[in-house]
């Protein structure tokens, strides 16, 4: 008496819950490992998740056990040569610390760390926690919710201008099929005892042949009489309604490229650009990205010649300004549109532009943004771009600014940036 | 005999492995008079295999991170290709509920019919420890229950309290049994009913214990030297759960249950090498039967041997791979060579075992199945034969010596020794140390004293401040452990 159960469709994850938990305890040491990696890896992998460690000491659980020392017996299989009575040397770590010979080797786990890979979303989550997007309130209060149909299968009603015609088809052939194919055999049967009969030498006037020939007859015209489309089966396209994203965002990525701007510090931009728009993905369901680059004139590129491409020059940050709040005005309704905005530069400006480009910001940006965040990428003396900008921080309590110098600041800043902020 | 061939192909389908459980079942039952459970035979894949380890191997659980640690453990190493997934995985349950790994071809299925669904499950269901302590008609529905109480917990007190809860009970489920009585067994219809009336009835029996009224004041004096409980309690959860002051209604029902579901496990901890033993035995047998009757093919039959002898492989101890005896190796020469022994004895196993040799070997295999433990079947049953099979070699680890002792080998005067030191390795109360509730205050600050009793002069390991800790938040007042050695001398070891 057995059953056998295919149960491969059952859900597999059922350990989800266990692993959330898992993670949720040792959430202080995961996070460390977390920002640790973070400063460790190259800009193109920060999407995927990661392998994170954990002292194993940290989550063992305790049982009590015997400990080193005392007498032990212990019986190994394979003796070779030796006696009773020979005497070995201990081996290594194995003085009786209950693995006896060889088990250390094998384990090998010890003091190590205990490793796990977590999913993108774990890692995110991890990263991005205690982070918030800094005025995000206000949006959501004005948004409207807005609805938009999409496809959503088939149905077997609807309107009429929604019937979907292949499938409708597609639906009637099977139903013929199913309906018919019982007289479809028994017609085959019978054709086949007819051919028999007329094989042997029976005569067409015999009794049995007409009465099969009669009895096929009478099938096919109930094949025939099938009808050929059913409001059975007619299919009509399904469609519902989503509600459409109501917080968009766009983001302002704005970054100089002039002959001092080396790689190195554009890669740096590029990890601070590349954090904001992962956490901008987490609060939004959608994002349009505008990248302006800048030396002495400003231009909107796309994200491969926004980063690669190599310009030289003087610097004129205004330029940059100017373009952008002309994108904002042509394209961008602030009433619709959460406007963020992040600028990364190595400082450097003409003397004189910088008075302007305080001044394009107190007035005309800072109005329409959400935030602004201006990352500095120097090791040197600021410039006067750098207290020009301190002005525009005094006036607008949504401009924020921070210096990075190297690779591991980064995210250390991007916290400081996006802090939760104090109710 | 070509005509009866199930299958030459090693792609399985759900007919082909009916027709193999068919012919193993009859085959097992009508020829060998195994005694089995009904099965459930379930295909998974091989994530569901990573969940189903992940909950010790029981398919019902309540949640916790620890399982989820092990989870996340188990896919690690399996997605990096440390390690191949087990091919199997049973369930002592009524009907017996083994799992296939849909990955398995067509011979490793039937391998693991006949070695799940009719070794193992013959053993739950004859072994006196499985049918002393567990009740395989009850386990599921229990766990059921347990699953749900500990989820209405959750929401009621809060999902932290109960996690550490039940890390403290986790911590002691190996000191959850009474070794020496047979437990009630688990229904889950009576277990709710009689778990509220528990809740109601336990609580005043705490608190009447706690009772400090003196009867007369004539008598309380004196009395108060006297120890309690009268006799030392090796069931440190049980103890907790009837007898700790401050625990909530519900948290003696989470001890309970953490305590019962220990209790499921203890069997198998102690059969391991019999259990495993018996199953490789009879899948060896059952598939061989097979392909004698003209069953399977010779392909069938060389694939089928090469998972069988990897299964039962023992390297030697100075092999970079070893890792201590192998409960399979060991457990199925053991069945073997009692057969052997039945079948064809040596003038030497007619001096070792007068009462079997020569007997009928169905009949001596199942009796040594029903009625021993890895401990005693070791003790009664190691022939020397298989000692010089497994060349094996007893080693004294003293830490006031500078070196290792050889203290016995494979040859006339070393066998008894080496069956004994080896039986006695698998004996639970030697492998894990020796702890009892031995006193507590009761007139005084309410602590609880617990006795390491030494062994050999072995000494407890790092993890006892932690555990008296995890003591401690079950028991509620001040815990403290004290190591009593060979000649009776008490030592205070750790105070929590």
């Amino acid at each position: 008496m057995s059953h056998l159960i295919d149960r491969r469709l059952n859900g597999k994850n059922k350990s989800t819950v266990n692993r959330a938990r898992f993670i949720r305890r040792y959430k202080t040491q995961l996070k460390r490992a977390v920002s640790d990696a973070v400063n460790r890896r190259s800009i193109t992998d920060i999407e995927s998740g990661e392998k994170v460690g954990i002292p194993s000491r940290d989550i063992s659980e305790p049982v009590f056990h015997h400990g080193p020392g005392g007498t032990r017996d212990m019986i190994h299989p394979g003796n070779k040569d030796f006696l009773p009575g020979d005497r070995i040397e201990r081996p290594e770590g194995g003085a009786g610390s209950g693995s006896g010979k060889g088990k250390a080797g094998n384990s090998g786990q010890g003091e190590d760390d205990f490793v796990f890979e977590l999913s993108r979303e774990e890692f995110m989550d991890l990263l991005f926690e205690d982070l918030e997007l800094p005025r995000l309130v206000r949006n959501q209060l004005v948004g409207t919710t807005e609805f938009k149909s999409v496809r959503a299968g088939y149905a077997t009603d609807g309107s009429p201008s929604n019937i979907d015609v292949v499938r409708s088809l597609k639906g009637g052939i099977a139903r013929r099929t199913a309906l018919g194919g019982p007289h479809r055999a028994r017609i085959r049967e019978l054709e086949e005892e007819l051919a028999a009969l007329l094989a042997s030498g029976v005569e067409e006037t015999d009794p049995r042949v007409i009465e099969i020939r009669e009895e096929v007859d009478r099938l096919k015209t109930r094949i025939a009489a099938l009808p050929f489309i059913d409001t059975f089966d007619l299919r009509y396209q399904s469609f519902v309604k989503q509600p459409e994203p109501t917080s968009k965002a766009v983001m302002l990525c704005i970054m100089d490229v002039s002959g001092s701007m080396d790689q190195m510090r554009k890669n740096l931009a590029k990890r601070f650009f590349i954090l904001l728009y992962l956490f901008l993905q987490r609060n939004y369901d959608r994002i349009d990205l505008v990248f302006v680059r800048h030396h002495t004139i400003a231009q909107e590129v796309n994200e491969q010649e926004f980063f690669y491409s190599r310009e030289t020059g003087g610097t004129v940050v205004s330029s940059a300004l100017h373009l952008a709040y002309d994108i904002l005005r042509e394209r961008y309704d602030p009433s619709v549109w959460n406007i963020y905005a992040a600028q990364a530069s190595d400082g450097d400006n003409w003397d004189s532009d910088s008075v302007l480009c305080r001044d394009l910001l107190i007035n005309r940006l800072m109005p329409l943004m959400r935030y602004y965040a201006y990352v500095e990428i120097t090791p040197r003396q600021h410039q006067s771009l750098w207290y020009a900008y301190q002005e525009v921080k005094a006036a607008h309590p949504h401009f924020a600014m921070e210096e990075i110098a190297g690779a591991s600041e980064i995210y250390p800043v991007f916290r400081e940036l996006f802090r939760r902020q104090e109710a | 005999m070509t005509g009866r061939v199930i299958s030459d192909s090693s792609e399985w389908s759900f007919p082909l492995l009916e027709r193999f459980d068919r012919e193993i079942g009859r085959i097992a039952h009508e020829v060998y008079g195994l005694d089995t459970y009904a099965n459930q035979i379930e295909v998974i894949s091989s994530e569901q295999m990573i969940d189903a380890y992940s909950s010790v191997g029981l398919p019902i659980s309540y949640h916790h991170w620890s399982f989820g640690k092990q989870f996340v453990a188990t896919e690690q190493t399996y997605r990096r290709g440390q390690m191949g997934l087990a091919y199997e995985i049973v369930i002592n349950s009524d009907p017996c509920i083994a799992y296939l790994m849909e990955e398995n071809t067509l011979p490793m299925q039937a391998l693991v019919i006949a070695h799940a669904s009719y070794g193992h499950n013959s053993f739950f269901k004859g072994n006196y420890l499985f049918r002393t302590w567990t009740s395989a008609d009850a386990i599921i529905d229990y766990l059921v229950f347990a699953r749900k109480y500990i989820a209405q917990c959750e929401e009621r007190y809060g999902q932290d309290e109960v996690e550490l809860l039940l890390d403290s009970c986790h911590a002691l489920m190996n000191h959850g049994v009474d070794r020496y009585k047979r437990p009630s067994p688990l229904s889950m219809a009576e277990e709710q009913k009689r778990q509220e009336e528990r809740e109601a009835y336990l609580q005043s029996q705490v608190n009447d214990l706690w009772r400090t009224l003196p009867l007369s004041g004539a008598s309380a004096g004196p009395r108060a030297e006297e120890r309690w409980p009268p006799e030392p309690q090796e069931n440190i959860l049980y103890f907790i759960e009837k007898n700790a002051p401050l625990l909530e209604p519900w948290q003696r029902e989470v001890v309970r249950i953490v305590r019962k579901i220990g209790q499921y496990f203890y069997p198998q901890r102690q059969t391991q090498v019999m259990n495993e033993g018996w199953a490789t035995f009879w899948h060896y047998t059952l598939m061989n039967h097979l392909y004698d009757e003209g069953f399977v093919t010779d392909g069938f039959m060389m694939e089928f041997l090469q998972s069988h002898t990897n299964v039962v492989m023992q390297p030697p101890f100075d092999a970079p791979w070893y890792s201590g005896i192998n409960p399979y190796a060991l457990g199925f020469a053991m069945m073997r060579d009692l057969r052997r022994i039945c079948e064809a004895p040596t003038d030497e196993d007619r001096y070792w075992f007068p009462d079997i040799a020569g007997g009928d070997w169905l009949k001596v295999l199942d009796f040594a199945m029903r009625n021993f433990k890895d401990e005693s079947f070791i003790a009664q049953y190691l022939s020397p034969r298989l000692i010089r099979d497994f060349r094996f070699f007893a080693i004294r680890d003293d830490d006031r010596e500078e070196t290792l002792e050889v203290s016995a080998i494979h040859e006339e005067q070393g066998y008894r020794a080496l069956r004994q030191t080896l039986a006695d390795q698998y004996n639970l109360g030697n492998r894990e140390p020796n702890i009892q509730v031995f006193n507590v205050d009761r007139r005084g600050d309410r602590s609880l004293t617990l006795r390491h009793f030494r062994h050999n002069r072995r000494p407890l390991g790092d993890s006892t401040d932690e555990m008296l800790r995890h003591i401690r938040r079950l028991w509620g007042f001040d815990v403290r452990i004290e190591a009593v050695d060979e000649q009776g001398r008490v030592q205070l070891l750790a105070e929590a």
